[in-house]
């Protein structure tokens, strides 16, 4: 039985209310320069790079050279304290390691590293630049791209430092670097934009539809595939007729066959694995790649990065932020240099109301709570949330009730309850028979749905804790038990 | 920043479904019935089932004081177990007979098992297992006729030896399907009246049409799933259908499901969460599991009816089911 294309995913699933129309409607809007940016050193997940931060071609040979020491690393800053510099210069690189490259987001002086607020990892060092009123921004202008090479291409995105905009923020030129040997057919644009509140990747698809088509092409040539389905929630019809006008009048006979799939509306359908299903049939073999069944996919939001990268030779330095909740004098779909501080937003967009409960880095089912606003926006950052105490969960847990809805809930047909179970019970190091680590990529459709409020994603990332400290332990073990 | 701010693992919102809702939804299905029962059996059935929850309810306050754990009767599973232990006791019972079954259902099968979530067996029917054994008399022959002239004070203060009526598995069991029509009328008036609710029974067990549009609506709001249901009153019909008349494939499925306690088990007992199976496949199972028993204890047991010691038994399964039938995997659909 070959695989068919579906209207959405069909295992498990939850239906949030979407909370979408406050900012759908909103056109893009450009933020004031901040009086300052904080860039992370490190600004995707997971991926470990030591980055050192090169020299500036046009600078002197430094005098006073920043030594940044954290925990276990030491981080080489090569530019130098009171250093001018523009927007869109590069001021961090990773060599040829696996990471992207970091440039300026605003036109004014290094202040140094420092030690800033991260959304998800405490404190992390952090380039801060001070703006300057004078400063001006630079331009870009189109180029052909083209008469670019594969590699000229892949280089282009290196460069531009841009990653993965659909979350993990995996740097996209290493993504796109297939081997010659992996069978590929179908890029995907993921345009589903599942997780409640947030309207950026649908506001990128209305406004810049042109770019994100242009986009796909380029991704489409350097895979040297000519397929591309761009899947989006049918919430977003304006989208979606967009992009299909867009397509429409594109160049036809170069052979690229580029097509916009509308699915049902249904959390996680952004989510690798379900799009891939929804839109190709195809499902994933546990721990092998999306191109093992032959497909990459790729964020819409990312496919207009790239053509900034590629076409205008444009670094990615900033990006649209859904800004939303009723905790937020005005909500807005906003552009800010990465490395905005949230409350720089705030006090662009009017301030906070009384009644503010919980800010979210992301959207509600899969963001990062925080606890001051003093914190700035890295380039995965979708989302900025400010919710009221009537738009967030409170409550406090209490035992399974078994009601099983949970199992019903999990994409990935795992046991989410279990898992709950075996942790509180002191025996999360034996969860594993649970799909824990392979499987779960922490969706929290489990945990929307729990009647008990239980903290399923909590208790699974304390599984997967527990079973990699007894990893470690059985091969340190067995390391001594070789001696 | 002067604002204290909520800081907590993602999913940041919920859905608006909690173990309180649920309960109490649970419990507004199971009141249809009893208002039904106070027409049919007569008032005092609204005192037994008022002993009953009052006795679980203070049961389980009392025993997780005593214990030092927190009090939960606001979840209102005790309320569940009181209606439910209620609806399996027959009406011309004495007043005080939940009271010692309130306890074995709450402290002894419930809290002592660690609380909501944790007991192996549903407390309702501990607690009418233990009655049977306790006091077999009153359990097994304390029926009443139905009331068809709305004069609710009928049984009210003794009286009741002069109309008992046996029951109709009773009845079927003893005597024979001659005798059943005879007691109860033409076949067509016999799936009238038990459909309604108008023949002997437990206080809450009679009328399948409330229970069934009680359990509906709990499936409509996805609070439970159709599997058990389905299953289970299935198993008990075909099963009958095949064994329970003179020859194969003779005997009455309606009739069976009607009588006896299946329409109450199988939407309100073998349901309960905690003590039946989470996946799709275990609940079918043990549905159809219930089903072969009831119609196994009807026939060749001692008692007439048997859905309770059924779901009892299957109770004892349920780990072991869900130990074996595990959810499919995303990745076990792998198209490489």
């Amino acid at each position: 039985m070959s695989p068919k294309p579906m209207p959405t995913f069909p295992k498990g699933g939850v239906h949030p209310p979407e909370m979408k129309a406050v900012t759908a409607g909103l056109p893009i809007e450009s933020m004031p320069p901040p009086p300052r940016v904080s860039l992370f050193l490190k600004q995707h997940v997971g991926t470990p790079c030591e980055v050192a931060v090169e020299k500036r071609q046009d600078a002197p040979p430094p005098r006073n050279l920043l030594y940044h020491r954290h925990p276990g690393r030491i981080y080489q800053i090569l530019v130098e304290r009171k250093d001018r510099v523009r927007t869109g210069d590069l001021i961090g690189t990773v060599g040829d390691k696996v990471g992207a490259n970091l440039h300026a987001s605003l036109s004014g002086a290094v202040d140094g590293v420092a030690d800033v607020r991260h959304p998800m990892m405490g404190k992390a060092p952090a380039i801060v630049i001070s703006g300057d009123p004078e400063g001006r921004p630079r331009s870009y202008e189109p180029t052909d791209w083209r008469g670019f090479s594969r590699q000229g291409l892949l280089n282009s995105i290196r460069n531009a430092g841009v990653v993965g905009l659909g979350g993990a923020g995996f740097p996209s030129d290493i993504k796109l670097a297939v081997k010659p040997d992996v069978a590929l057919d179908t890029l995907i644009l993921n345009g589903a934009e599942c997780e409640p509140y947030l309207t950026c990747d649908h506001r990128i698809m209305v406004e810049h539809a042109r770019e994100v088509v242009e986009g796909a092409k380029i991704l489409l040539t350097i895979l040297g595939i000519s397929d591309c389905a761009i899947g989006i929630e049918n919430n977003k019809p304006d989208a979606i007729e967009r992009l299909r006008e867009v397509i429409d009048q594109g160049d036809a006979g170069n052979g690229f066959r580029i097509r916009v799939r509308p699915l049902d509306v249904k959390y996680p359908q952004g989510a690798a694995d379900q799009i891939m299903q929804s839109v190709t049939g195809r499902v994933r073999p546990s721990g092998r790649r999306s191109s093992s069944i032959g497909i990459i996919v790729q964020n819409v939001y990312t496919a207009k990065t790239v053509y900034d990268a590629v076409a205008l030779g444009k670094p990615f330095y900033e990006r649209v932020v859904t800004v939303s909740g009723k905790g937020i004098a005005r909500p807005a779909n906003l552009r800010v240099p990465i490395g905005t501080h949230l409350s720089d937003i705030v006090s662009h967009l009017g301030g906070t109301t009384p009644d503010l409960a919980k800010v979210v880095m992301g959207g509600p089912m899969m963001g990062f709570a925080v606890s001051t606003l003093n914190i700035p926006v890295t380039k995965t950052t979708s989302g900025a949330l400010f919710l009221t105490k009537d738009e967030i969960d409170t409550q406090d847990y209490g035992p399974c009730i078994r009601c099983g809805f949970c199992l019903d809930a999990c994409p990935m047909g795992l046991e989410p309850n279990n898992i709950g179970i075996w942790v509180e019970a002191g025996r999360g190091a034996e969860t594993g028979q649970f799909g824990v680590m392979e499987d779960c990529f922490e969706c929290g459709s489990c945990a929307y749905v729990c009647p008990s409020k239980r903290p399923l994603v909590q208790f699974i990332r304390l599984a997967r804790i527990k079973i990699g400290e007894a990893r470690k332990k059985r091969e340190r073990e067995e390391r001594i038990g070789a001696v | 920043m002067t604002t204290d701010l909520y800081v907590s693992v993602s999913p940041h919102v919920k859905q608006d479904v909690t173990v309180e809702k649920i309960m109490w939804t649970v419990v507004a299905c199971l009141l249809p019935p009893l208002v039904l029962s106070v027409f049919v059996f007569g008032f005092q059935v609204l005192y037994i089932t008022l002993v009953s929850v009052g006795g679980c309810v203070a049961a389980e306050a009392l025993s997780e004081k005593a214990l030092k754990r927190p009090v939960t009767v606001k979840d209102g599973s005790a309320v569940i177990t009181g209606l439910l232990l209620a609806y399996v006791i027959p009406p011309g019972a004495p007043v005080w007979m939940p009271i010692p079954a309130a306890f074995m259902a709450i402290f002894v099968s419930k809290v002592l098992m660690g609380g909501l979530g944790f007991n192996i067996f549903n407390p309702a029917l501990i607690g009418r297992a233990f009655l049977v054994a306790t006091y077999p008399v009153a359990m097994t022959t304390a029926w009443l006729e139905p009331i068809r002239d709305l004069s609710v004070f009928k049984y009210m203060g003794g009286g009741v030896d002069a109309v008992s009526g046996a029951t109709p598995l009773y009845v079927l069991k003893h005597y024979g399907m001659a005798a059943f029509t005879e007691r109860f009328g033409a076949m067509s008036t016999v799936y009238r009246d038990f459909f309604i609710g108008l023949r002997p029974g437990c206080i809450g067990e009679t009328s399948g049409l409330l229970l069934l549009l009680g359990g509906m609506f709990l499936i409509w709001k996805r609070y439970i799933t159709w599997h058990i249901p389905a299953s289970l009153i299935l198993s008990v019909g075909g099963l009958t259908w095949i064994f329970g008349g003179d020859a194969l494939f003779t005997g009455n499925p309606l009739v069976a499901v009607l009588s006896g306690g299946v329409m109450l088990g199988a939407f309100f007992m073998a349901t309960d969460y905690v003590t039946s199976p989470t996946q799709k496949t275990g609940k079918l199972i043990f549905g159809a599991g219930i089903g072969a028993l009831t119609v196994l204890i009807r026939m060749k047991g001692g008692y007439p009816e048997g859905i309770c010691y059924a779901i009892l038994l299957m109770n004892a399964l349920t780990p072991a089911l869900d130990q074996r039938l595990r959810p499919r995997r995303f990745s076990e659909g792998a198209t490489v």
